[in-house]
């Protein structure tokens, strides 16, 4: 199977006086999901590959498709349609994963959502172009959306890949769900 | 040339800090009460000079003044004028810790705090004078010219037999010829020595050669020396301190008749000046003891009457993990030569490659096979150059079980077998601190106070041991003690109280000793001092769990407690068998498989209409369907058309399910955590050969979801 990879952005980007100026040009990597446009910090994204089969993890949530080789660490693989509770498809050629990096209270994990596909990068040269999210009117729960842009084809909705990916977050959501399997091993932990 | 002085204090410190080590292990090897041990005494002796040399020359004016105090006693008891006492020894070690902490701080480039090592100091400086006939010289600041030996408070010793009305001494100094290639200089030696009296020097020039054959550096002359005074032996010999070990010394009382007999030739002849000829081309080599001599004079130590308490302050100790490891030379020249076999390998199979034929098949392989053991050796070797003998471990109890068994009255001897054993440093660093609780819980629950011993029959001191040895590719630690033991009842009782047993069931002992390990569960009558609070043995087992460790307990109410902690050789490699379940496929370390089998149906048995259970080789295990567990699609749910992996873990087996075996593998081992999250059942994950990912099975965990399910 082809990979494809690109490096599009340097590591451990801070928030820092710097960032200050950039926001006047910020870039987001925008990408198809389910007929729906969104878009993520680019400074966030680590590369690009072509969707190869994963390693499954037992008793993980449904949207975890399971763990992947990324030069020899072991990252995990987020289906993003499933996330989202969306209807699932079958992978095909243009489905790659973007393998982000994403913060939390435990340090920075690298993750891999798989969507789509990829379509652009969206040049914002002014904050005042993005907009508050709605509360309502779109497939994904408004709490991971940080704004909406219009744009000439449409709309981005730009993701906090940090809400979405969260792997506490995603496991907290799991456990109310559920399942019987699960419950037997939740015996031992 | 300029050195830079720099580059060469992080190996003071190292240095210093293992002269420490060894100080302390050998102050504690000291009987007090007992006839001395000289070479202890030496050991102990040496590691305080260095530490004294070493921090001269890198200005740590503090640092030196305290060793000098220090080792102006340990040279007293050198000389065997002192005797050891129990509370000799005890300031000593105090003195260890609080120059430990100096160093510690002093590497830190922070400020010392000299009141804890002044009030030391006093200490050391009350135990000579403690021990000593004083004589009431009062200790005045001697002239500026004057050795090291000023510094101290000398009692000048009325020298019993050696010095009656002495006039003074007779000195043969008799250099090796390296003497000024450690940058000693006799000419000062003498300014030390005119500094204490009327000085007369002869210079032996009988050994040097002509012009041709001499060597600039060397030394070829000798003297005798003649020093009128009342100086004490041991100020002259002070100020030979430096040079003891590169000249033959006599010092003798001018009293007697001189028994130096130096060649008529030789008086005659040498010029009788104070100072000696010089060979002209001796090098005027930078000499630390002069400098050490000046520092030590701004030091009058402060007396004072009272004794104030020692400022305690918790060790620093812990907290200091060494940031590199010395390694054997053997080891690194072992990885050398196998990097040559693989370099040679290497080039085989490149010419192999270059023009491959089919017929050369054979070849190939075997050139494969090479690269395959050249690896595997390689690997074995690297993983040997991270391997600490055990003793870095053990080596803090003999100082913790003397403080603990003195502050809780106990008489304890420890006994360390295995010490030299190797385990990866990561282990190493980790098992510290759970040993360290295991052997104070010994002291202090396991032990029993002398007077309970007597009456129990017991010899009134009790044991600790602490073993460490390889068994079948683990580590096994143990320690032991010949005290109560763990009172069964109690614990029974306790397990029954809190609800973690139920009524009306045998338990094992095992499983009732398994109890001590559940936080919040301690049969201590008493919160103590030492321990019975704190961590406590929960955190002990989670501590050798995270290194991939188990830990057993075997016990004898009113005989002794055993402690086994069995551990990995290394956390980043291991041997796993490869086995499928559905699609997926999985590791299992192969030290934890005792055997792997096809059932039948006789084998297989049903309690209590659920639960199956393998009956093999006379027990019956659980039997675990890892599909079930797993939730894998896909996969063989008939016993009989899988196998039933027979796996070990904390002492128990079960027989896992799984649909078949693939080969065997060494994997390394990759977190699942980093960027993911903790999978029950798994202990972790790997690149398999084919560039995926493989996880493998955490067997200690799927053994406890069985006990949890049953």
């Amino acid at each position: 199977m082809e990979t494809k990879t690109t490096d599009l952005a340097p590591m451990g980007t801070v928030r820092s006086p710097k960032r200050e100026i950039l926001e006047e040009n910020l870039q987001y990597l925008t990408f198809n999901l389910a007929g729906e446009s969104y878009g993520i910090d680019i400074l966030r994204v680590q590369e690009i590959r072509g969707w190869v089969p994963v390693t499954k993890v037992p008793n993980a949530p449904v949207f975890v498709r399971g763990v992947m080789n990324l030069r020899g660490a072991i990252v995990p693989v987020i289906d993003l349609r499933l996330r989202f509770a969306l209807e699932a498809v079958e992978y095909t050629k243009i489905t790659v994963v973007i393998v982000v990096t994403v913060r939390s209270d435990h340090g920075d994990r690298i993750i891999g959502m798989v969507v789509d596909g990829v379509s652009d990068v969206l040049n914002i040269n002014n904050a005042a172009e993005i907009k508050d999210a709605p509360d309502f009117g779109t497939a994904v729960h408004t709490e991971f959306i940080s704004g909406l842009v219009a744009i000439d084809s449409g709309m981005v909705m730009l993701l906090d890949v940090d809400r979405l990916l969260s792997i506490e977050e995603m496991f907290a959501l799991d456990t109310v769900r559920g399942s019987e399997s699960r419950s037997v091993v939740a015996h031992a932990s | 040339m300029a050195i830079d002085i720099g580059q060469f204090i992080q190996t003071f410190f190292e240095e210093s800090l293992e002269g420490l080590d060894v100080m302390e292990a050998g102050l504690l090897a000291l009987q007090p009460g007992e006839a001395t041990d000289l070479e202890q005494i030496n050991t102990i002796f040496r590691a305080a000079h260095s530490i004294k040399g070493g921090s001269g020359t890198f200005g740590f004016r503090e640092v030196t003044d305290f060793t000098h105090a220090m080792e102006t006693l340990l040279d007293r008891v050198r000389e065997g004028r002192l005797m050891i006492t129990g509370e000799m020894v005890n300031t000593l070690l105090e003195s260890v810790d609080c120059l430990r902490e100096m160093l510690v701080t002093l590497r830190e480039k922070a400020e010392i705090d000299e009141a804890r090592a002044d009030e030391l100091r006093i200490r050391l400086l009350e135990l000579l004078e403690l021990n000593e006939p004083v004589v009431s010289k009062p200790i005045s600041a001697p002239p500026p010219t004057s050795s090291q030996s000023a510094a101290s408070p000398q009692p000048p010793v009325a020298q019993s037999s050696e010095s009656p009305g002495a006039l003074g001494w007779r000195i043969g100094f008799l250099p090796h010829a390296n003497l000024m290639h450690s940058g000693n200089d006799p000419v000062r030696i003498f300014r030390e020595l005119a500094s204490l009296g009327a000085l007369t020097v002869r210079a032996d020039r009988r050994r040097l050669p002509s012009l041709a054959n001499l060597h600039p550096e060397d030394c070829y002359l000798a003297w005798e020396l003649e020093l009128r005074g009342d100086a004490a032996r041991e100020e002259v010999a002070d100020v030979f301190a430096w040079v003891e070990d590169e000249c033959d010394l006599h010092i003798e009382s001018l009293v007697e008749p001189p028994s130096f007999t130096a060649p008529e030739e030789l008086r005659s002849s040498a010029p009788p000046s104070s100072l000696p000829p010089l060979p002209s081309s001796a090098p005027k080599a930078p000499a630390e003891d002069v400098v050490q001599g000046e520092l030590m004079q701004q030091q009058e130590p402060p007396r004072s009457d009272e004794r104030r308490k020692p400022e305690r302050r918790p060790s620093s100790m812990a907290s200091s993990e060494s940031s590199s490891i010395r390694v054997s030379i053997d080891k690194v020249d072992a990885v050398i030569n196998l990097v040559g076999e693989l370099v040679t390998t290497q080039s085989m199979l490149s010419a192999l490659g270059t023009d491959f034929e089919m017929d050369r098949l054979d070849k190939l392989h075997e050139a494969l096979d090479q690269l395959d053991r050249n690896t595997r050796d390689l690997q074995e070797h690297v993983m040997r150059i991270r391997m600490l003998p055990v003793s870095s471990v053990f080596s803090r109890f003999p100082r913790m079980v003397h403080d603990v068994s003195g502050k809780l009255g106990k008489h304890v001897e420890l006994l360390i077998n295995g010490e030299q054993t190797e385990i990866d440093k990561t282990v190493i660093e980790k098992i510290g601190d759970p040993l360290v609780h295991l052997v104070r819980n010994s002291l202090d629950h396991g032990l029993e106070p002398p007077d309970e011993r007597l009456r129990q029959g017991k010899p009134e001191t009790g044991n600790v041991m602490l073993d460490a040895y390889h068994k079948s590719g683990s580590i096994f630690i143990e320690v032991s003690d010949d005290g109560r033991g763990l009172d069964r009842e109690a614990l029974l009782r306790k397990g029954l109280d809190t609800g973690l047993l139920k009524p009306g069931e045998e338990y094992s002992d095992e499983q009732v000793y398994d109890l001590i390990f559940h936080p919040g569960l301690s049969t201590a009558k008493q919160i103590s001092d030492v321990s019975g609070r704190g961590v406590g043995m929960d955190v002990v087992r989670r501590n050798i769990q995270d290194v991939g460790g188990t830990i057993q307990i075997a016990s004898q109410w009113g005989r002794g407690t055993k402690i086994t902690i069995c551990l990995p050789l290394t956390l980043a490699i291991l041997d796993g068998q490869l086995v499928t379940i559905g699609q997926d496929c999985y590791i299992i370390p192969l030290l934890s498989i005792i055997e792997s089998v096809q059932a039948n149906a006789e084998m297989v048995n049903r309690v209590a209409g659920k639960n199956e259970v393998l009956r093999f080789r006379g027990q019956h295990l659980p039997i675990l369907r890892l599909y079930e567990l797993f939730g894998a699609k896909g996969a063989v749910t008939d016993l009989m058309k899988g196998l039933l992996v027979v796996v070990e873990a904390d002492g128990r087996q079960v027989g896992l399910f799984v649909d078949d075996l693939l080969g065997q593998q060494q994997v390394s081992i990759k977190s699942l955590e980093k960027n993911f999250r903790r999978v029950a059942g798994v202990a972790g994950a790997t690149i398999l050969g084919d560039g995926r990912v493989g996880l493998i099975l955490d067997i200690s965990g799927l053994v406890r979801v069985n006990n949890a399910v049953l």
